[in-house]
């Protein structure tokens, strides 16, 4: 791709012949000048946001400090504010949507890309992309009115066989950890599929041919062979939907209860950082407690962050591997 | 010995295997699942007045959401004007311009903030206007999801002007094109139907999106005249009205439910199978 624009960055002697005027004239240096303010606008739009929830943050920066991260008190009367709750039920929410998005996930991306005659394959695949353009509110409806239902039914069933562990203790609403979980996990599993998808699809065919002639199963040469090759890419695709799931807000609001407790029980309900401002904003009557919501808003944006950078990073490694 | 260890291989195999494709159709079918409820629950109270009439009060049956569809054509159209843009000037410029260093600092940031949460991005919408001006305005909400748009706005800009074959660009130059009017008058006009789809994409994308929209243009019962006014929008309402306590709302909830759902939907299908038809040819 960088090919396609060397030649015309040196075409021709003309180019450097000719005056700054004439090049000013035909335009180069003003397009040149646009695209890039609007390239730089980017950065400085980017800046800007991290700036602005830094500034308007700084009440319960200054008054908690880092404290606020580790403490569970969320007192808005009081003006008492700990993120420990919520920042608890983003990250138990989304493993337990990892839990049971990956293998739901990772098999099927298996099955569309070894198994499936690539026609069927193709058309599984856009159906399966579609539900990623499905809106999350939309996921949040069918949680509230098909999936709590369904679980207050299903619920005495997971309780015989866990029920000893403290996870799937004390009563259940229907609205819970679990119940935020499930959709999540309903919610990422196309990412999963997509990418990993093609990240199997990218493991050279003399890898599996090699396994194969070994007298390797069908399923021994994907699971031992092309899968331990199409690691990285995977784990890269695993990481974007934790991004994801982290930072899910509507969906999430709608099934996970909304009690700002820390509890063992998934079954019990909880709260999530997008959840807690979205349902409070608009609330929020203080400067302290805008500025404790802010500040969550700040850790939600740190914690996709650094999940999604590694996530790139892991992806950018696997289509290297692919492509050696 | 060995044949009763081939033949665990074996059964691992086929239940392994079967095992993946069961996945597969759980996925594929939760597509099928989601379409075929909202049908059945959301298209059966669907009338003509859910799209010309404004919301009832509360007890009152009847009444439509017609102020949320023009409230959510709105804050498309301020969104659109935000990040169509920036998105595809910066697309240009990655695609067209770009040294490698500043590229690769852009391709990064603009990475970023696609991965920024929406909710956050609608507090960034709510310091920057809502907090100055002191109330909520369909300007705010759209700035949001305008902000939203940016990045694969930018993405898609660049892969469609880079699938532009090279050939074309030097037959400009060669005719004595200079390299701005050869973008102008070759490239873009080449890449325009992808970049165009790629548009309609996004947009379909944040028209479904609540969480920014909640403090930025948050909600309306009634017309929302002009720019600065709080606005209702189909999928903000869709949630108030599933989270209320009653039955009729939560009807109109699972017709709004389909009318966003069918929208965003046919606008995929069409973009995709555009996009797959122009990739058949260009390749």
């Amino acid at each position: 791709m960088a090919a396609t624009s060397t030649p015309l960055a040196g075409s021709g002697p003309s180019r450097s012949a000719r005056s700054f005027i004439e090049r000013l004239r035909s335009g180069d240096q003003v397009a040149h000048a646009i695209t890039l303010a609007a390239a730089a606008s980017i950065l400085l739009l980017t800046g800007l946001l991290v700036y602005e929830l830094f500034i308007h943050s700084s009440e319960t920066r200054a008054k908690f400090g880092w404290s606020f991260l580790f403490t569970q008190t969320w007192d808005p009367v009081a003006d008492e504010y700990g993120a420990l709750p919520f920042i608890y039920g983003t990250l138990v929410s989304s493993a337990l949507a990892l839990l049971i998005g990956i293998p739901l996930g990772v098999g099927a991306a298996i099955f569309l890309a070894e198994l499936a005659p690539p026609k069927i394959s193709d058309a599984l695949t856009f159906l399966i992309e579609l539900l990623a353009a499905v809106p999350s509110v939309i996921y949040g409806l069918l949680g509230i009115f098909v999936l709590v239902p369904l679980l207050r039914i299903v619920e005495p069933a997971i309780r015989s066989v866990l029920g000893w562990t403290p996870l799937f203790q004390g009563p259940f609403y229907g609205v819970s950890l679990f119940s935020a979980g499930v959709v999540l996990s309903v919610m990422i599993v196309p990412f999963i599929i997509s990418i990993s998808r093609e990240v199997i699809r990218a493991v050279p065919a003399d890898q599996r041919e090699a396994a194969l002639a070994l007298g390797a199963t069908r399923w021994e040469a994907t699971w031992d062979v092309v899968i331990p090759y199409a690691k990285s890419g995977i784990l890269g695709s695993i990481f974007l939907a934790l991004a994801r799931s982290l930072g899910e807000t509507m969906a999430v609001t709608m099934v996970i209860g909304n009690d700002p407790k820390i509890k063992a029980s998934l079954f019990a309900p909880g709260y999530s950082i997008a959840a807690v401002i979205a349902n409070e904003f608009t609330e929020a009557t203080g400067d302290i407690y805008t500025s404790a919501l802010i500040e969550l808003g700040l850790v939600l944006f740190g914690l996709t962050i650094v999940i999604n950078a590694l996530a790139r990073a892991l992806v950018a490694t696997g289509n290297r591997g692919g492509n050696a | 010995m060995t044949s009763l260890h081939t033949l665990r291989r074996k059964a691992v195999n086929a239940v392994m295997l079967s095992l993946t494709g069961l996945c597969t159709f759980a996925a594929a079918g939760t597509l099928v699942f989601i379409l075929g409820y909202l049908f059945v629950h959301g298209a059966k109270d669907l009338s003509l007045d859910f799209f010309t009439k404004l919301p009832t009060p509360v007890g009152e049956t009847g009444g439509g959401m017609a102020n949320a569809i023009v409230g959510s054509a709105k804050l498309l159209l301020i969104a659109m004007l935000v990040g169509v843009p920036i998105g595809f000037l910066g697309g240009v410029y990655l695609a067209e311009f770009g040294g490698a260093t500043f590229s690769f600092l852009v391709r990064y940031v603009t990475d970023l903030l696609n991965g920024v949460p929406s909710i956050v991005i609608g507090i960034f919408a709510y310091t920057l206007i809502v907090l100055p001006q002191k109330h909520f305005s369909t300007i705010a909400g759209g700035l949001a999801l305008g902000v939203m748009m940016i990045p694969i706005a930018v993405r898609s800009t660049e892969e469609f002007l880079r699938a532009v074959p090279a050939s074309l660009r030097e037959g400009a130059m060669a005719l004595g094109a200079s390299r701005t009017k050869s973008i102008l008058t070759v490239v873009i006009p080449a890449a325009k139907n992808g970049i165009m789809t790629g548009i309609m994409l996004n947009l379909a994308r944040v028209a479904g999106e609540t969480a920014p929209l909640l403090f930025t243009s948050f909600s309306n019962r009634f017309w929302s005249p002009g720019w600065e006014q709080p606005t209702a929008a189909l999928p903000v309402m869709i949630f108030t009205y599933a989270i209320s306590p009653y039955e009729d709302w939560h009807q109109q909830a699972w017709a709004a439910g389909f009318v966003l759902l069918m929208l965003v939907l046919s606008v995929n299908i069409i973009a995709r199978l555009l996009l797959a038809k122009r990739k058949h040819v260009a390749r």
